[in-house]
């Protein structure tokens, strides 16, 4: 891996970000607008009669690590279509660039894009709702990790489909996150899920992540087999994700694909 | 550069049909041939965007699928049907490919193409602002940034005026002779590739139909112009 290379592609990223106010909006609009509606709404169910202790707590915190996941994967599948838009694909894979520094451009990419993005939920979080989301202390730090890992994972699967698909596959880059949200238990417990989806959900790292952030909020400790099931869950995410990301790739250059995809 | 056998094939299409030839330090070599001769697609094999289904390619002396990254490295490419990212300026767009490139000193080298490719007013400029003359020559100089030891140009001249097209091609013939850089030229335009090229490869259906200089080849098919000698080959009348 060349350092050079990887800080070239993400030099081209935020060259793009510091000139496109549409692409900083896109940063800000969503989150500040789910963060608006779900905030209300928490407003509205905790003032009820008989409310759930913590609901104010359980969906923000549910809405601003799903926002990390979201935008961890978006990171990785909207850079490369940027890259298809502007017609610059060819260009990139004519020069030395490896695959793989490609992928860690994104994921960097990524991490850069999510950080602006929760630093602005997470303040107006506390600004608006006074909800401090550090209040889950050091256990952030492995449910963010997960998250992040899990979004690249997504977004690795993305990208092979676009690079396979083209332009045509360009909506997973929005949507096939949202696949994993029923079953990741992000706003209600997995124990409402009927038995087959939580059978699901017990694979699925996220569901790990967001029953933990529960048990933080309500009980001030998570049960170790959360993380450990969501941090080994992921390396297989991840493994899985790479290779199929290099399988494809290897059947884009057979077929020809690159070209066609990149012009 | 040796191409040994190359052959790619998409399913029942054969697209390149055991393609062999040489190219020289400080050639330029054309590829003529009518659209689906396969072309592009030899010039994709050529920059490794593309896996052969048979034969070898040999540049510098080493494997392309073995040494892409140094092969690569060494190498640049420029078609009028790729861009660059429209909402950087010229010069960003440079400095990001002087990076993925690792050229070294990465300001200089990027003034002296910008004036060399008379854009040096348009440094500061939107790419997307730029008429698609200018935007060809911004790849052109995204193309010299490596000081590349081969050139593949995809129908470079396509989309320039008749000054700016005879100013490129001065400045390729110019730079083949000063730096002994080697180019793949591909165009429609058959008194461009006349005047430019050394060495002409006339492909039809994937296979290579004649090659040799456009002086012998006008000899070898009595044809007045390589328009005539084009005609007569893609016709199958020679």
């Amino acid at each position: 891996m060349a350092l050079s290379r990887i800080v070239a592609l993400l030099q081209r990223h935020l060259y793009l970000y510091k000139r496109s106010l549409a692409r900083l909006m896109e940063i800000f609009y969503w989150p500040l607008l789910d963060l608006l509606v779900w905030g209300y709404v928490t407003v509205y169910l905790a003032q009820m009669p008989g409310a759930l202790p913590f609901v104010a707590a359980f969906l923000l915190g549910a809405m601003i690590l799903w926002d990390i996941l979201y935008r961890s994967q978006q990171g990785i599948s909207i850079s490369l279509l940027e890259e298809i838009w502007s017609r610059n694909l060819l260009n990139l894979f004519v020069s030395p660039l490896r695959p793989g520094e490609f992928l860690a451009a994104m994921m960097a990419l990524s991490i850069f894009k999510l950080s602006t993005a929760a630093a602005v939920t997470v303040t107006l979080a506390w600004l608006i709702y006074s909800f401090d989301f550090f209040m889950m202390g050091l256990y952030l730090v492995p449910f963010v990790v997960n998250l992040v890992v899990l979004g690249w994972a997504i977004g690795i699967v993305t990208a092979a489909l676009i690079l396979r698909y083209g332009q045509k596959a360009e909506v997973l880059a929005w949507g096939l996150t949202f696949l994993f949200q029923p079953v990741s238990a992000v706003f209600y417990p997995v124990s409402v899920l009927p038995g087959w989806l939580q059978e699901i959900a017990r694979y699925i790292p996220a569901a790990h992540v967001f029953e933990g952030m529960r048990e933080v909020i309500a009980h001030g400790r998570v049960a170790e087999e959360h993380l450990l099931w969501a941090f080994a869950l992921n390396g297989a995410y991840v493994a899985g994700s790479l290779i199929y990301f290099y399988h494809v790739f290897r059947s884009v250059r057979e077929r020809g694909l690159l070209l066609r995809v990149g012009e | 550069m040796e191409v040994r056998g190359l052959t790619k094939r998409f399913g029942d299409l054969t697209a390149v049909d055991d393609v062999t030839f040489d190219l020289f330090p400080g050639e330029i070599l054309g590829i003529l041939g009518p659209n689906g001769a396969g072309k592009t697609t030899l010039i994709q094999l050529l920059l490794h965007v593309l896996t052969p289904t048979a034969g070898r390619i040999y540049v510098f002396g080493l494997d392309l699928d073995r040494h892409r990254e140094a092969i690569l490295s060494r190498v640049n490419f420029s078609s009028a049907y790729v861009s660059m990212p429209s909402s950087l300026t010229v010069r960003e767009n440079l400095q990001v490919f002087a990076r993925l490139y690792q050229v070294s000193p990465a300001p200089e080298r990027i003034a002296h193409l910008l004036k060399l490719l008379e854009i040096d007013d348009l440094a500061a400029k939107i790419t997307g602002t730029l008429s698609s003359g200018q935007i060809t020559r911004l790849c052109l100089a995204k193309a010299l940034l490596n000081e590349p030891r081969i050139l593949f140009l995809d129908e470079p001249t396509a989309s320039l005026d008749p000054d700016i097209a005879d100013k490129t091609r001065r400045l390729l013939r110019r730079l083949r002779d000063e730096t002994g850089m080697a180019v793949v030229y591909t165009s429609h335009n058959m008194k461009e590739m006349e005047e430019l090229c050394d060495r002409l490869l006339f492909l039809s259906k994937g296979r290579v139909l004649a090659s040799g200089t456009p002086t012998a080849l006008r000899d070898r098919f009595r044809g007045g112009t390589l328009e005539e000698v084009y005609l007569k080959v893609v016709r199958g009348e020679a």
